[in-house]
């Protein structure tokens, strides 16, 4: 038996085990994250059944309406003093999303289990989700046009379906109507805006420079007249628009048996979840996923979408790419080729090395410091000086983080491309040298293609490093909420010196700075689930185009080849 | 070139005393570490002949082959002493192109080092480096270097398929043939034959006599049995010193020096 031990541990099958068991842990704890975030995540977005119960653990007992968003088990003990030797056992509690936050003050409770009475699911409660305050949980009660009363046409006992079938061409009204309005802001009064602003500026350059500028000034004087007229005509058409959208309201009875009116145009989105099949449960639940990824953020970020924070991480992503590839590249290529093998070449080739272990935040202070304040300020005294005291670049932006983030990645594709260099086979140098190649066009034809995949394996790394990356961009440019998009339809139509919002920042600021947690605490983890589905995509897209690049020259070798 | 050095140059087999191509006089090596490679080695390299370069592992054969090309250039902290002669011009002299020298001086390796790309592709990198840019003069050349390589007919159908699909034999083959594509006037075999197989060796060794007519050719192996087969002139060198050189026939038959007879008898090295 000692024997066979022996043996067994000679045979080094106990080391492949040890080597499996962990690769399967790391597998497990990938697979265990992603399950968690998604299923915490995307299952938020699934309508969950309505329940209206009598509470009686209130005094006196109240009628509740809301959804279940969790529930635990506690030792009763902490809930009731304990008398000695007797034993409470232990009680089952659940989080209830009460919504109707503007007329009860709070949305969430917890409610004992055992202390909910005649429990049920009426399919006609309605679950209204609205721009402002959170959800509304209620009966639909009565729809007014203009204050007056409407009854559905055709409706037999004027309530319940067609009354419901009202709500939403109503809803659909408005919702038109609301796109009116933001097209309008977003385009026609972002132009005025930007014309006025230039005009503004034209006129402080003047001043500035000094000299005769009359003429321009009357010139500026009428451009700005008709911008006015402009915006005076647009004003009209806004109020006109905001009066018929604010036309509608609807009647809600909630739990308390209160009647509450609010306006159609802020209604979201309006489901009774109990009353649905899985059809119309699933067309709900991509309504919202879509929104998620397309929307803009509503109640302090705990609602809506993060298209601003998918885009402004897309952005400033592939801007950081944009610098930090060539930059390191080439580096990387003088390192490995051409610096001679001194001490001083040694020094640099570790301090790159030491530059990877920096931690990130003392990148965001330099970039803080070196970028915003002195290169940002020297571009706004030299470029933008009729714009100061307001600062133009002196402030955290876009570009400013993408080049503080070039920088904290700027390691991992230098040592990325040294290390593809230098596994080139030194006979296929040799062999170039030989045939009466230059040094650089032996790198150029022969080296540096074969290098080519390991250049992009650390341009992958680099990229989900700045992807995932949070603490140095609260230092340079990412904000809570960003009101414009830094690519968009206004001329130069990129703006590297806006602030953007960022998906690693936002999962922070629902996490720890949401002032309602438990609203936040979904949308956290659906947050997080898309920044890692983002990291994983870049990865992927890196990795297909990596093998694209590989067939490519693979076909080059077999075609023409220059 | 002086009268006088031709003397160094024996009759052949054919009792024809061949010109010189390469010489070299008094020159020596060391690497980094004061580690001397070569030590004032003086050898005549006869010109369409093919010399074979002998003696035990680490004696210099490959560090003055390499030196013909000037690929030690490449190594750090290497010290090149004396003088090279190509046709009479020093190649070490400061205004040599040494691109151009190594055109000149073709250079095939121990292991076959095609590059990763098709066989039509490898032919052609030395003329695209030259610049050679038409379609017509490209293929006309490449199918040239592949038939004086004895290649042609092997892969004439599949030019654009990857070098790296060939056998090891095919692979030294398309090496050579690579190098003949820039029609060099030296061609330097550094153990080319070793790593491959007996046939492959045969072939190889039918090549360089097939090439000798046209090409100056320097071989280093480690094979008597090759040297004597397919050299004209051998050299023996040990610890980096030029023993003794002449014609394959009187080395191999009736060599001057003991430490020659020795190596050849198998009875040193």
């Amino acid at each position: 038996m000692k024997r066979s031990l022996a043996n067994w541990l000679d045979s080094g099958a106990p080391w492949v085990w040890i080597n499996a068991g962990a690769a399967t842990l790391c597998l497990a704890m990938v697979f265990g994250l992603l399950l968690l975030l998604g299923v915490k995540g995307l299952g938020h977005f699934w309508p969950q059944p309505v329940l209206q119960a009598t509470y009686t653990g209130a005094e006196p007992p109240a009628s509740i309406i809301g959804e279940v968003a969790a529930s635990e088990t506690i030792d009763a003990d902490d809930l009731y003093p304990a008398t000695p030797g007797e034993e409470q056992g232990e009680i089952e509690r659940q989080l209830l999303k009460l919504g109707n936050r503007d007329i009860t003050g709070g949305d969430f409770a917890w409610v004992l289990t055992g202390l909910l009475e005649d429990v049920s699911y009426p399919p006609e409660l309605a679950v209204i989700e609205r721009r402002e305050w959170g959800n509304l949980y209620g009966y639909l009660n009565g729809l007014r046009q203009a204050g007056a009363a409407v009854l559905p046409v055709g409706a037999q006992d004027g309530t319940g379906e067609a009354r419901w079938n009202e709500l939403h061409s109503r809803l659909d009204r408005a919702r038109d109507l609301r796109r009116e309005i933001e097209r309008i802001e977003r385009s026609i009064i972002a132009d005025i805006n930007f014309g006025m602003e230039r005009l503004r500026l034209e006129e402080r350059q003047l001043v500035l420079a000094g000299g005769d500028s009359a003429g321009a000034l009357r010139e500026n004087a009428r451009q700005r007249e008709s911008f006015d007229a402009q915006y005076a005509e647009i004003r009209l058409r806004l109020l006109e628009l905001n009066r018929q959208i604010q036309r509608d309201t609807a009647l809600f009875r909630i739990a308390d048996g209160s009647t509450v009116e609010i306006p159609i145009a802020d209604i979201v989105r309006a489901h009774r979840p109990n009353g649905m099949d899985w059809v119309e449960s699933t067309r709900v639940y991509f309504a919202r996923l879509i929104e998620f990824l397309s929307g803009n953020p509503r109640e302090a970020n705990t609602e809506g979408g993060l298209l601003p924070a998918l885009y402004g991480t897309a952005m400033m992503v592939m801007l950081m790419s944009v610098i930090v590839t060539p930059l390191g590249v080439v580096a990387g290529v003088y390192l490995s080729e051409y610096a001679p093998r001194g001490w001083l070449t040694r020094i640099i080739r570790v301090s790159v090395n030491n530059l990877a272990g920096v931690p990130s935040i003392v990148y965001g202070m330099f970039g803080l410091g070196f970028f915003i304040y002195l290169a940002g300020g020297e571009i706004d005294r030299l470029f933008y000086a009729e714009s100061l005291p307001a600062p133009t670049f002196g402030t955290p932006g876009l570009l400013w983080a993408s080049l503080t983030l070039a920088l904290l990645t700027l390691p991992v594709v230098i040592v990325a491309t040294e290390e593809g260099l230098g596994n080139v086979p030194a006979s296929l140098r040799e062999a170039s040298l030989a045939l009466g190649a230059t040094q650089f066009e032996t790198l150029w034809r022969v080296v540096l293609p074969l290098a080519r995949p390991s250049m992009l394996t650390g341009l992958i790394l680099a990229v989900a490093r700045a992807a995932g990356e949070v603490a140095p961009l609260m230092l340079v440019g990412v904000v809570k909420l960003a009101p414009s998009l830094p690519l968009d339809t206004q001329f130069p139509y990129l703006h590297p010196e806006q602030q953007f919002m960022h998906l690693g920042y936002h999962v922070f600021d629902l996490a720890t700075q949401s002032p309602n947690v438990e609203a936040a605490m979904p949308q956290a983890f659906a947050t997080a689930f898309l920044l890692v589905a983002v990291v994983t995509a870049l990865n992927l897209s890196a990795v297909v185009l990596r093998g694209r690049l590989r067939e490519r020259y693979r076909a080059m070798d077999t075609g023409a080849w220059a | 070139m002086k009268g006088g050095e031709f003397s160094e140059l024996n009759p052949d087999a054919d009792g024809v005393r061949p010109e010189p191509c390469l010489e070299t006089r008094n020159l020596s090596l060391r690497y980094a570490g004061n580690r001397r490679a070569l030590n004032k080695v003086r050898l005549t390299i006869p010109r369409q002949r093919v010399t074979a370069l002998i003696g035990p592992s680490g004696c210099g054969k490959t560090s003055l082959l390499r030196c013909f090309n000037r690929l030690n250039d490449l190594v750090d902290d290497c010290v090149i002493t004396g003088r090279v002669r190509l046709e009479g011009k020093n190649i070490y002299a400061a205004k040599v192109d040494v691109t151009e020298l190594r055109r000149r001086v073709g250079m095939v390796f121990q292991k076959p080092n095609p590059f990763p790309k098709s066989i039509y592709e490898n032919v052609a990198f030395g003329l695209r480096i030259r610049g050679i840019k038409s379609r017509r003069r490209l293929d006309e050349i490449v199918q040239e270097s592949l038939s004086a390589a004895a290649l042609w007919d092997e892969v004439k159908g599949r030019l654009h398929k990857s070098a790296l699909e060939l056998s090891g034999g095919q692979q030294q083959r398309l090496v050579i043939a690579r190098t003949l594509a820039v029609a060099p006037e030296v061609l330097l075999l550094d153990e080319s034959a070793s790593a491959l197989d007996p046939i492959s060796t045969l072939k190889i060794e039918e090549l360089i006599s097939e090439l000798k007519k046209n090409y100056t050719i320097v071989i280093v192996t480690h094979n008597l049995q090759q040297a004597a087969r397919v050299a004209d002139y051998t050299a023996f060198m040990d610890m980096g010193e030029m023993v003794e050189f002449d014609t394959t026939a009187r080395i191999f038959t009736n060599p001057v020096k003991r430490r020659t007879e020795e190596y050849i008898t198998g009875r040193y090295g």
